[in-house]
């Protein structure tokens, strides 16, 4: 059945089914790679997107259910430049494998567009998504950088 | 007819340190290289060095990409040798060839395992025995990634010198269009210069080089006077693994590509009975069910039709090697293994376990599965056409290996497979050679569905269900004594899945020593992951090892001092882990620290855990990991951190949480939410420092992992007094609460 999508900006007319989960129609329908099938459950956030502005596990929402609403995928985060975010991560050599860093990096994003300065504990809470080589560390010191750049809340 | 001689052999790095052997390269071998993997502005001038005429020098990679930076650290110390200017310096990964084969690891293994030098190997056998590796790594398929040997292998056995031969020709091009003595000539910043002030880039000479025949004594670089090695450039894999556009074997998309779902009979080796395929057939954009021995895949046009249909099918198995195998049996199986008598020892220092008298110590380990839940799941794509052959899009730790086992399957030669290597979303050990289940499925499926591009993709549930696990082992140590507390007989018999190993070989200094391996089969596949035998042994010895400390009532830090008395590398590494930590200073109620040293792959590490355990049977908390690592020398300091960094990560989750169980011959777990591992809230603050003591360069992928399981459960005894001696930890804490 017809569906229209919007991700990063551009409207999709799709013929999928309605219980299609966005992960895969992103993957194999829009060819957007970049998002990552992890565990199919929404335990490991490697699907992470924005939806209007929120991360969501795209493995876990039908795309009958964001129709119409704005979608963003790590292709369409930075609309051609590298982000604060992304820049850290060059910046704090954080991906080994790589696989899960454009859901953390959606995951990140989205936390620090409604909390610019987290502490770690916020960011723990925030971001659960997994990373199997271990990258923690790293990303807490390039989410630290990024939180002392914007500076402590007013 | 010039016959092309290729530097292969050289002595460990000194200054002005003449190779000592060479691999006769008949013309055709970097004729294939020049056509298989050069551009049409580009030379190859020896295996793994090709320069273009911009002067761009690439270094071809004989391994994957599945995260540890090593096409990065690679590509230094072939710029290091080359004098090249490091912002014109790329790498790429070396094509599933034969002429491609890592020699440069077969030969660092041979060495290191019969624990020769290079410099050792008697003059006359030293060009065969580079010779023999190289022959060796072509008929095994060689091209591997595994066992932190890139660096330590692949780079002090293979690139550096290479790139010192090509180096060598270079100036002799020089040389000949100057017509000056090649000792007039320097080499830096990828330009070849003469005492006169004329000179050359690289690009410009890579013809003319490429004519003349490399010296079989490239002169290697004193590493006083590196500038590249010992840096730590960013790697090269980071910008795009930042925006989407790295693409792992998961993300191939050939033209017209089907995708495939699959389900493989939950106890191994079970047969797929019958099958009622009417109803998912029928379903949307499914093209095909495909019945295997022991699986059904499902085709469809996209992947979650093919995962829909499938769970529509219902699929039977019938019969196994193992349907009443549990871990509780196997376990039952293995303690009564370790307790028949006579046990075997294949290893004794001194008068062996006759030392150990009457007041024996005796303790029991154990540790279960685990699988190696790399991000992305298995996966290959595989185009079958008829007549024509086979082609496979994936992540392999051996691509080459890859290609002739595919070939295998499908009952082709060799080279009518073509072997696309891609990067892998993690691997610690998933994708070596004979761990292959997703290629064998793959190439099957392909195989009855011809002339379209197939991918299929393992579900996370099959991933963890279908695995080559990590050995569940029991070993029990027995010790003794002395008057003064130190041991003087240390016994340590152990389950084993193959034969003997070296691992649990201890470091201290004990008189009395014996080691028995006693062999209890596997219900369920087993392999190799991150940093395998050390995994267990580490654990195993270093829980003992504090165990005797407590018994002599000793602090296991000067305990362990005393017994490295003779070992001052291994003490170093420990004091300074011990130093950063604060090891002795009081810390808060319920907190501990706990100390463990772990040698391995060339590589020493100590680690100091710090723990906080909640009141009243809340988990335990590991706050901080402090570890020292003595790598001998490094060749890009921040890539050593995060490996090691990464490494303990990946020991913590097992440490914590990692547990695959058995029931009726089948796995248990299915997903991250029954095989948890650690994320942001529980990864500690980790502290890793680096001593290069000069020692030959050890590795970093596994190096970090063995260490954390027994410096975690030694900093629980230290806040509790309770004595964890079976991993993993949350599973002893759920038990005691």
């Amino acid at each position: 059945m017809a569906l229209a999508l919007n991700v990063n900006g551009t409207s999709h007319d799709l013929d999928v089914e309605d219980d299609a989960p966005l992960l895969w129609v992103l993957r194999d329908e829009l060819k957007l790679t970049g998002t990552k099938f992890g565990c199919g459950v929404g335990s490991c956030g490697a699907c992470t997107v924005h939806l209007n502005g929120a991360a969501v596990r795209s493995c876990q929402v039908p795309v009958s259910a964001v129709s119409g609403q704005q979608i963003t995928t790590i292709e369409g985060l930075g609309a051609g430049t590298l982000t604060a975010v992304q820049r850290a991560w060059i910046e704090h050599q954080v991906p080994q494998c790589g696989y899960c860093q454009s859901g953390m990096i959606m995951a990140v994003s989205a936390l620090l567009a409604h909390n610019a300065s987290p502490t770690d504990e916020d960011l723990a809470a925030a971001v659960t998504n997994i990373c199997r080589c271990g990258t923690y560390v790293r990303i807490r010191a390039a989410v630290r950088a990024l939180a002392k750049r914007m500076g402590p809340p007013a | 007819m010039i016959t092309r001689r290729g530097v292969l052999l050289g002595t460990a790095g000194t200054a002005g340190t003449l190779v000592v052997g060479y691999a006769l390269w008949p013309d055709h071998r970097l004729a294939s290289e020049d056509r298989l993997a050069a551009g049409p502005d580009e030379r190859f001038l020896s295996t793994w060095i090709k320069i273009g005429r911009d002067d761009t020098v690439t270094v071809l990679i004989p391994h994957c990409d599945m995260g540890t930076g090593i096409a990065t650290a690679l590509a230094q110390m072939a710029a290091e040798e080359l004098d090249a200017d490091w912002a014109r310096v790329r790498a790429e990964t070396a094509p599933a060839d034969s002429v491609f084969a890592n020699g440069a690891l077969v030969e660092g293994f041979l060495c290191q395992t019969k624990n020769l030098s290079l410099g050792s190997i008697p003059p006359f056998l030293r060009g065969i025995a580079a010779d023999a590796s190289d022959a060796l790594a072509r008929r095994m398929h060689v091209q591997t990634t595994g066992g932190s040997s890139a660096v330590r292998m692949t780079g002090v056995y293979g690139i550096r010198i290479a790139a010192a031969a090509a180096r060598g020709l270079l100036v002799e091009a020089a040389a000949t269009r100057l017509g000056v003595p090649r000792d007039s000539l320097r080499t830096s910043m990828s330009r070849v210069i003469h005492g006169s002030g004329r000179s050359f880039g690289f690009g410009e000479l890579a013809a003319e080089a490429a004519k003349h025949s490399p010296s079989a004594h490239p002169r290697l670089k004193a590493p006083s006077t590196y500038t590249v090695v010992g840096s730590s450039p960013p790697r090269f894999d980071i910008p795009a693994k930042v925006n989407g556009t790295a693409a792992y074997g998961i993300d191939a998309t050939p033209p017209d590509l089907l995708y495939a779902a699959i389900r493989i009979s939950p106890v191994s080796g079970g047969k797929l009975g019958s099958l009622d395929d009417a109803a998912a057939t029928r379903l949307r954009g499914v093209r095909r069910v495909v019945r295997l021995d022991d699986a059904v895949v499902v085709v469809a046009d996209r992947f979650w039709r093919a995962q829909k249909a499938l769970d529509a099918l219902e699929p039977n198995f019938q019969g196994s090697a193992g349907p009443g195998a549990s871990s509780f049996g196997l376990r039952q199986a293995q303690s009564a293994a370790l307790n028949s008598d006579p046990i075997k020892r294949d290893f004794t220092v001194g008068r062996g376990a006759a030392a150990l008298g009457d007041h024996v110590i005796e303790r029991l380990y154990h540790v279960p599965y685990l699988a190696h839940a790399a991000l992305e799941p298995a996966n290959a794509t595989v185009c079958h056409r008829p007549g024509h052959g086979v082609e496979i899009w994936a992540g392999s730790q051996d691509a080459l290996g890859a290609r002739a086992f595919c070939a295998k399957v499908a009952g082709m030669h060799m080279s009518d497979v073509m072997f696309h290597q891609l990067p892998s979303g993690g691997a610690f050990g998933r994708r070596l050679p004979d761990q292959w289940n997703f290629l064998e499925y793959a190439v099957r499926t392909a195989m009855a569905v011809p002339d379209v591009p197939i991918k299929l993709v393992f579900t996370r549930e099959e991933d963890i269900r279908h695995d080559y696990y990590r050995p569940c082992v029991t070993s029990r140590f027995r010790g003794a004594l002395g008057t003064d507390g130190t041991p003087v007989a240390w016994v340590n018999d152990y389950t084993t899945v193959g034969g003997p190993n070296g691992e649990a070989h201890i470091l201290y200094e004990v008189p009395d020593q014996a080691y028995g391996a006693v062999h209890v089969a596997s219900p369920i596949p087993t392999g190799a992951v991150r940093s395998v035998e050390y995994s267990w042994h580490g654990f195993f010895v270093e829980s003992f090892i504090d165990e005797l400390a407590k018994e002599a009532r000793r602090d296991p830090l000067e305990y362990r001092r005393r017994l490295l008395a003779h070992k001052p590398r291994h003490l170093a590494v420990l004091n300074l882990a011990a130093e950063r930590a604060g090891w002795g200073a009081p810390l808060g109620a319920g907190c501990g620290r706990g100390i463990a040293l772990v040698e391995c792959f060339g590589t020493i590490v100590a680690q100091v855990a710090e723990v906080q355990v909640g009141t009243s049977g809340s988990p335990p908390r590991v706050r901080r990991i402090t570890c020292a690592a003595d790598c001998g020398m490094v060749v890009n300091p921040d890539g050593f951190r995060a490996q090691v960094q990464g490494g303990i990560v990946f020991g913590l989750s097992a440490t914590l949480y990692g547990a695959i169980t058995v029931e009726r011959g089948a796995v248990v777990q299915q997903n991250f939410p029954d095989y948890p591992v650690v994320r942001l809230a529980d990864c500690p603050d980790i502290d890793v420092h680096i001593i290069e003591s000069g020692g030959p360069i050890g590795g970093a992928g596994e190096v970090g992992v063995p260490a954390v399981a027994p410096a975690v459960v030694n900093a629980i005894f230290a806040a509790t007094g309770v004595r964890l001696r079976e991993l993993p930890v949350m599973s002893g804490v759920t038990a005691r609460g």
